[in-house]
């Protein structure tokens, strides 16, 4: 009998103590850590080559912490709410500005993390209302991936115009084979790829009803009508679209250096990378800017930010920006070595070429990117599956992105 | 009724002296008695109450990102409410979530009945054949989300070229790609995911009815629908409410589903209150909004919750 209270009561106290403890023990002043997407083993290896190539510079070490892309900004979060931060956060492009807006980011000029001679793409996936917080290594785009034996065979060139793009991916297609494919899907990757288009057309994120857009949204729906493109579009992220060219059911895609390692483990088809078609001949092509930027968040130690800042700053020497691209097949924010990052790569230069007259996706319209990219997806999606006209989406796109307002 | 009875402290068993009767004593077993259960209540207010609580609040407030760096949720009223719910696509959201349910739980039901009726006879191989049948309930639902988002692809996809062979479709049927036809999509592949939980718990409440009651039946002449409809159903009666309720539980907050298949898409014609939730707190952020639809959520399930209790009663003060 006299037993028998102990298990509940040593129940409750153990509950309570969980509940009360929590404290993250503190790091160790000579590491360096890091939050990153680097899940894959392939990838974190690189990373902390890098890092270590970096941080014995400095008689430093660099711990990473790696969870997967969509639960970066989310573990980020919980790790503001107990203070526990990394010392290096690397956030994707397009989720900068939230973060940046929290007013939780040091300010990398403060810091002394030199952005001098990256070029404007890059600096502005970092920046948010004029104060950079963030700094990219490298950058990826979107390029026209082609199949050159399909196109040889139907007698083809590469299209360079929107009207060139249209005849070419309907002389390409036939039996299983599509002319055409791209990543329609309603989110983030489908709007990644519309983007090149409406803003080509001279579309515009902050007033989605200029007009101007409608024409990006006309041509794929063409396509689609002229069944040069699958109508699943709308179901395929870049993976599948990917997945779609090298079983040879698609001569032309649209894709990003990313896909590169997997083109190249395989031997089912050949491929080249050219630029991406514009309207009008002699128009300059706009694409996304896309890749991750790393921050520096608040610390009250200011030994680990100035820690940290040597770090950002060796990993953005002209060599290191250089290696880390031709690893992982980006191209690099500094100018010099994007140009010799090009003269290297002759097969990949397209990406290189339009990495500067890339845009960054929340340059305009900031935290609203997220209700913006939403209202866009729900426009193309909308039109392809033949709901309403292309001038109807975009009004109702702009009605969507603005309601908070 | 057992479930009643009181807990033995206060009798303890022959042969060992009794405590010694008083004040002290009952107050000791007074004590006893909350020391057990304060494990339960514990665990009970800090993992349901508690974020129970914070959601509601949550719903009120303007939770951002920020508000993890610096703590701070002011207070906006009805602000986070009122933006939800004049979005139109939270009421085809509601209306998607209403469909999703009532369809899947029909078809996962029905079908589910139907192979645990077939499978309370004994034959050759239906152990083996009703182990096979549980296996989508293994398979994560991501998993089987990739495998159909394959298996319902318009042109390479297997049952196209299925229906194809048979002659029932020409161009083949946009499973997925089609705003009209996309959330049918979702119900057949989530009443496939359903039906070995629905035929697992159903063939349990069978085997529980007294064969008599079928022998008896059957003396007095009574044909097959007739002993199902007026023996089988109504002893089944309390495990149907459980299958049921728990169904729809699951049913209702479908999100990983809906988010491998179609991504909410085509046209937002798969999203359901799960996805929107997801969209406003995971990727705008906007965790005040997002704890609205959640709320929302939540009093729909409590409702059936009440629901499913109040059957529940009133199958047990029945004597059943």
């Amino acid at each position: 009998m006299q037993l028998r209270p102990v298990l509940p009561v040593l129940m409750a106290g153990v509950t309570v103590a969980f509940g009360l403890s929590g404290c993250a023990a503190e790091p160790d002043p000579g590491t360096v850590t890091v939050l990153n997407s680097a899940t894959d083993t392939a990838e974190h290896t690189k990373n902390q080559k890098f890092f270590d190539r970096c941080a014995a510079k400095f008689g430093l070490r660099v711990e990473q912490n790696s969870v997967p892309a969509d639960q970066v900004s989310s573990k980020a979060l919980r790790m503001a709410s107990s203070h526990s931060l990394p010392d290096i956060l690397e956030l994707d492009g397009s989720e900068l500005p939230q973060f940046a807006e929290t007013g939780g980011l040091r300010s990398l000029d403060d810091l002394g993390v030199h952005t001098s001679g990256l070029s404007d793409s890059g600096i502005s996936l970092g920046t948010f209302e004029d104060t950079r917080y963030g700094i990219a290594r490298s950058v990826n785009s979107l390029a026209l991936y082609y199949n050159p034996e399909l196109l040889q065979k139907a007698g083809v060139r590469p299209p360079r115009t929107w009207d060139e793009l249209r005849t070419t991916a309907k002389k390409l297609t036939s039996g299983g084979t599509y002319g055409f494919a791209f990543s329609a899907s309603p989110n983030a990757d489908g709007v990644y790829q519309f983007l090149p288009f409406f803003w080509s057309a001279g579309g515009n994120e902050a007033r989605l009803d200029n007009g101007k857009g409608e024409a990006a949204l006309r041509l794929w729906k063409d396509l689609v009508r002229d069944k040069s493109v699958s109508k699943a579009v709308v179901n395929w992220n870049q993976q599948d679209v990917n997945d779609q060219f090298i079983a040879g059911r698609t001569a032309m895609m649209i894709n990003g250096p990313w896909q590169v390692p997997v083109l190249e483990a395989q031997d089912k088809v050949e491929w080249e990378v050219a630029k991406f078609p514009v309207p009008e001949a002699g128009d300059k092509a706009v694409p996304p800017v896309g890749g991750t930027v790393m921050t520096v968040p608040k610390s009250d130690d200011s030994e680990r930010e100035k820690n940290a800042a040597k770090i950002l700053n060796c990993l953005n020497t002209r060599k290191n920006q250089l290696d880390w691209g031709e690893a992982v097949n980006n191209v690099p924010t500094r100018a010099a070595a994007a140009r010799a990052y090009a003269k290297q790569n002759p097969k990949l230069a397209p990406f290189a070429d339009l990495v500067t007259t890339a845009r960054s996706r929340t340059a305009k319209v900031g935290t609203r990117w997220p209700a913006v990219s939403d209202a866009l997806a729900g426009a193309f999606q909308s039109v392809l599956t033949g709901g309403s006209s292309p001038q109807a989406a975009l009004r109702r796109a702009q009605r969507q992105a603005t309601a908070g307002e | 009724m057992s479930t009643a009875t009181a807990p033995s402290v206060t009798t303890p068993p022959a042969g060992v002296p009794k405590a010694t009767p008083g004040r002290a004593g009952s107050r000791r077993t007074a004590l006893l008695r909350w020391l057990f259960i304060a494990p339960a209540l514990l665990y009970m207010a800090a993992f349901f109450g508690y974020p129970l609580v914070r959601n509601v609040l949550m719903s009120f407030q303007r939770y951002t990102p920020t508000t993890y760096f610096t703590g701070e949720a002011p207070f906006n009223g009805l602000d986070n409410w009122r933006a939800v719910f004049s979005d139109p696509l939270f009421t085809d959201a509601l209306w998607h979530t209403a469909l999703f349910t009532a369809g899947s739980l029909l078809g996962q039901f029905t079908l589910g009945l139907a192979l645990a009726v077939f499978f309370s006879r004994r034959f050759r191989l239906s152990r083996f054949v009703r182990a096979v049948l549980l296996l989508p309930w293994l398979v994560p639902m991501v998993v089987a989300a990739v495998v159909w988002r394959r298996i319902l692809d318009q042109e390479h996809g297997v049952l196209n070229a299925a229906l194809k062979t048979l002659g029932l479709t020409d161009g083949g049927v946009p499973w997925l790609s089609s705003p009209s036809v996309a959330l049918l999509s979702a119900v057949l592949v989530n009443i496939w995911i359903g039906i070995p939980f629905n035929m697992v718990i159903l063939y349990g409440g069978l085997q529980e009815i007294p064969r008599d009651l079928y022998e008896a039946a059957s003396l007095d002449g009574a044909g097959p629908w007739r002993v199902f409809r007026s023996v089988t159903l109504p002893m089944l009666r309390p495990v149907i409410t459980v299958v049921l309720v728990l169904g729809f539980m699951s049913t209702v907050k479908i999100l990983d589903l809906i988010l491998a298949l179609t991504s909410g898409g085509p046209a937002d014609a798969t999203q359901t209150l799960g996805t929107v939730t997801y969209q406003l707190s995971f990727l705008r952020l906007d965790f005040g909004q997002g704890a609205v639809v959640g709320n929302v959520l939540i009093l729909i399930s409590a409702v059936f919750a009440v629901l499913y209790l109040r059957a529940n009663r009133t199958d047990f003060g029945n004597g059943k």
